[in-house]
């Protein structure tokens, strides 16, 4: 194992140099394997529409394997607020990504592996891909108790989850990729992956919540990189081509031509929130102020990630009602963001009547508004 | 099974109906669907029911998650018409026809099933060939190979709608890059085309000029190697143009700014300017970098300009004040809480740095850190931009020399600073020497402040700018 090991990292930096730079959008022999030098999630999940949207893969198929710094994955349908701690994420600097195939959230650290299998429409088959895992897992580390469920999961020791999946099918090509933990921070995933937004009535597709396990838990010994060895070598023997990692560059035009479009275009705020679906809250939180405790009664109706109708139920006289009307007024409209909401009201403030007191409930109202986004 | 459905309303529809299908019965002898149709201006629309096709795995159900379109909409062939969700596989249902839709057979999040009509789609009349004849043309429902050309062994792909936008400006489509999905040629790409070519005055005849095609392997982008030895013959034909115009609701914060800048526009503004000689000032900065660097603080010139802001206003406190709404009553703040004009991917976002008055210049500088990384992060605290008494904004850092800032309410001055420059000026010996000048403009409420007033302050801001050792005389 160790001789092919450094047999192929010698094949990987002979790769590195040959590696045509004109790209591989034709290739000749049945497969390709490349791996993604980047961890920028945005770059990486470029790379797979580039893919999806330029290669011919009538005559081959493609393995791409890559990994992500921290990062939250939403799949296509769904809604980042019933999802994920929005709040949590952004003080830790856990980048939001939503990606083009279905399915559901998912955690990414260096710690997980992604590998996404593209194919034709016709050759869409994602147990086969999956089973290929498995017998990669198998094969490196008999002893592990690995399988597929028939929702497409690959569960540890029959109960902890190590894998999810998701799929893309375009006009004529499709992709099926999936996760694998491998050494993923848990505590950062369950905190992250856990909702502090109540009240959200939506159809946007639900995570199906899952115990997860990391393959390293199971035997120390094992590293992202061993997996992905493993991984594209079963692949590389089951597709009858050559044991060869193409090393690739996301930020590269010359090889991926407007890859950095598509990477600028995954991180709009139109794309990564305002494709969330159509969805209300209805909820109401307490306000303290000066001994007085208050009830605010909020619903808001949100639309492309914008809110389309807002009504605040507030104490009466707690605050004059026109300023109430502007707060409304201006939210209405305007994206279901906190720091959109807080120029908003910052802004709003400088036409206010210059009064303290004022100036601390609306900040008040404001910060507990803020909240729920 | 192609549907033929005949709308009926005219007269002289109901004949061409009979027309069509006496044809017909001649072109059942092709083993493919053909439609025939009239280049003459009463159309006939051919409604056909786009069906939803195999997802594979032996799905039979999903669900419509995304409409693309709309009913009265016009699709090209492979636009995207909807995104439907089956069990975590996301797929992007593309039309296979040119046309107009007519009908969703379904809302969002009902279940659209395999087999069964998605769209009606109303096929276009094409109006590409000038003659009179009928023509007959395989439609492009038939099979998608009918719409590829071989050409020097590459396919190019173009819907029927590009073709005659190529064929009206006699490009060959061998000859354009195509950048669409599996490079096929977009109208965008006949458009760029065109552009390419010198100005509006294109070739009238096709031999004129010959790029040659580029192989699919080929990424950089084609460069005309034959400009030179073309003859450009003048004819200029009308240069094709196809942008639009994009109308948005004003939302969110742009709203609440044309609040602020309305109610800014009843305030009678006066302004002044200056230059200031921060040819000393460069010096110190330099010199006190190193030290504010090794306390983790990146030291630029705003600090000092905040300081000194804050100094003079001891002395002028009305321009650190607020007049209320009924011009009765003038409120001296007594916190210097100084703005500092922002500008991110929203907009102007205006932090403060509280109590100026008693911070030190390091401390102003600290403070002003930690409000830019915020702000560029988008994570600004109601605190932070509310509460301001004084503004500066430091568009120089941009551009510009003079400007006309607008106050912000419920301020009463606003001081705007433009670019330093390297620039001749004489010294009180007579010589000419290198000084580094910043010119200011500032904008006060001329209510409450008057010319004097704002000028005394801006030249005791100036001097100590200009000398920053006299500023140590009235630190506080």
């Amino acid at each position: 194992m160790v001789l092919w090991s450094s047999l192929k990292s010698c094949l990987q930096l002979s790769c590195i140099l040959r590696t045509p730079k004109a790209g591989f959008r034709s290739i000749t022999s049945g497969g390709l394997i490349i791996q993604s030098t980047s961890n920028d999630v945005y770059q990486n999940l470029a790379v797979e529409d580039w893919i999806h949207d330029h290669m011919n893969l009538e005559n081959q198929q493609v393995l791409f394997l890559w990994r992500n710094s921290s990062a939250v994955v939403i799949g296509r349908h769904q809604n980042p607020w019933q999802e994920c701690d929005l709040r949590l994420m952004r003080k830790k600097n856990i980048k939001l990504a939503r990606r083009r195939s279905g399915g559901g959230t998912v955690y990414h650290d260096l710690g997980n592996i992604n590998l996404t299998f593209f194919t034709t429409r016709k050759k869409y088959e994602r147990m086969e891909n999956l089973k290929l895992v498995v017998k990669a897992l198998k094969a490196l580390r008999p002893q592990l108790e690995v399988c597929v469920t028939d929702r497409y999961d690959i569960l540890l020791d029959r109960q902890y989850k190590i894998s999810g999946t998701a799929a893309k099918l375009g006009r004529a090509t499709a992709y099926h990729h999936c996760t694998l933990l491998c050494n993923v921070d848990k505590f950062v995933l369950s905190a992250v992956l856990k909702s502090p937004y109540k009240g959200i009535k939506s159809n946007a597709t639900p995570s199906v919540p899952a115990s997860v396990k990391n393959l390293f838990e199971e035997d120390p010994s094992l590293t992202s990189e061993m997996l992905l060895d493993a991984i594209a070598e079963k692949y590389a023997t089951q597709h009858q081509i050559d044991h060869r990692i193409t090393i690739v560059n996301p930020a590269d035009e010359t090889v991926l031509p407007g890859i950095n479009n598509k990477a600028k275009e995954l991180q709009t705020w139109e794309w990564v929130y305002g494709k969330t679906p159509k969805f209300s809250i209805s909820t109401c939180f307490n306000m303290v102020y000066k001994d007085s405790v208050l009830d605010v009664k909020v619903d808001l109706d949100i639309k492309h990630g914008r809110i389309e109708a807002c009504s605040i139920d507030l104490p009466e006289q707690w605050l004059p009602p026109a300023l109430c009307q502007e707060l409304v007024k201006g939210l209405t409209g305007s994206k279901f963001c906190p720091n959109e909401t807080t120029t908003l009201a910052t802004t709003l403030l400088r036409v206010c009547p210059q009064d303290d007191d004022l100036h601390s409930r609306w900040n008040l109202l404001c910060e507990n508004m803020i909240m729920l986004m | 099974v192609c549907i033929h459905r005949v709308r009926s309303c005219s007269s002289i529809r109901f004949i061409k109906s009979k027309y069509v299908c006496v044809f017909d019965k001649s072109a059942l002898k092709f083993s493919h669907q053909q439609r025939l149709f009239r280049t003459s201006a009463v159309s006939c629309g051919q409604i056909v029911q786009f069906k939803l096709s195999d997802i594979g795995e032996g799905i039979t159900e999903v669900t419509v998650k995304e409409w693309y379109i709309k009913e009265g909409d016009s699709v090209s062939q492979f636009d995207s018409i909807c995104e439907v969700q089956s069990d975590k596989a996301s797929v992007t249902i593309t039309s296979r026809y040119d046309g107009i839709i007519r009908k969703l057979h379904y809302n969002l999040d009902e279940i659209a099933y395999v087999g069964k009509p998605l769209v009606d789609i109303e096929i276009d009349t094409s109006k590409g060939v000038a003659s009179e004849e009928d023509v007959v043309e395989t439609p492009p429902m038939s099979h998608e190979e009918h719409t590829h050309q071989e050409i020097k062994g590459h396919k190019t792909l173009a819907t029927p709608a590009v073709r005659r936008l190529a064929m009206e400006n006699n490009i060959k489509l061998s000859e354009v890059v195509g950048t669409g999905k599996d490079n096929r040629i977009l109208k965008e790409d006949i458009l760029n085309y065109l552009a390419k070519q010198t100005g509006a005055i294109l070739p009238p005849s096709p031999k004129a000029e010959i790029i040659p095609p580029l192989p699919k392997k080929e990424t950089v982008p084609e460069a005309p190697k034959d400009k030179a030895r073309r003859i450009p013959v003048p004819v200029s034909r009308p240069i094709v143009f196809s942008g639009k115009d994009k109308t948005e609701p004003v939302t969110g914060f742009q709203k609440a700014m044309v609040k602020t800048m309305s109610a800014a526009l009843k305030i009678p503004h006066f302004g002044y300017c200056d230059e200031v000689d921060l040819t000393q000032l460069v010096q110190l900065r330099e010199e006190l970098q190193p030290l504010a660097q090794i306390r983790g603080v990146k030291l630029s010139f705003m600090p000092f300009f905040i300081k000194a802001a804050s100094l003079g206003l001891l002395q002028y406190p009305i321009l650190n004040a607020s007049l209320d709404e009924s011009c009765q009553n003038v409120t001296y703040k007594a916190s210097h809480n100084i703005g500092v004009a922002m500008d991110t991917e929203q907009g102007l976002i205006v932090p403060n740095v509280k109590n100026v008055q008693v911070c030190s210049v390091f401390e102003i500088a600290s403070e002003l850190n930690r409000l830019q990384s915020l702000g560029s992060a988008g994570q600004l605290g109601t605190n932070d931009l509310t509460g301001g008494t004084f503004t500066l904004s430091n568009i120089g850092t941009i551009g510009g020399t003079y400007t006309k800032p607008v106050i912000l309410p419920p301020e009463v001055a606003i001081g705007a600073l433009g670019k330093i420059q390297v620039l001749p000026r004489f010294n009180g010996k007579g010589e000419v020497f290198k000084a580094q000048i910043m010119n200011v403009s500032w904008s006060a409420d001329h209510r409450i402040i008057d010319g004097a007033t704002m000028a005394r302050f801006s030249n005791l801001w100036k001097s100590y700018l200009e000398n920053p050792a006299s500023m140590l005389l009235d630190l506080k």
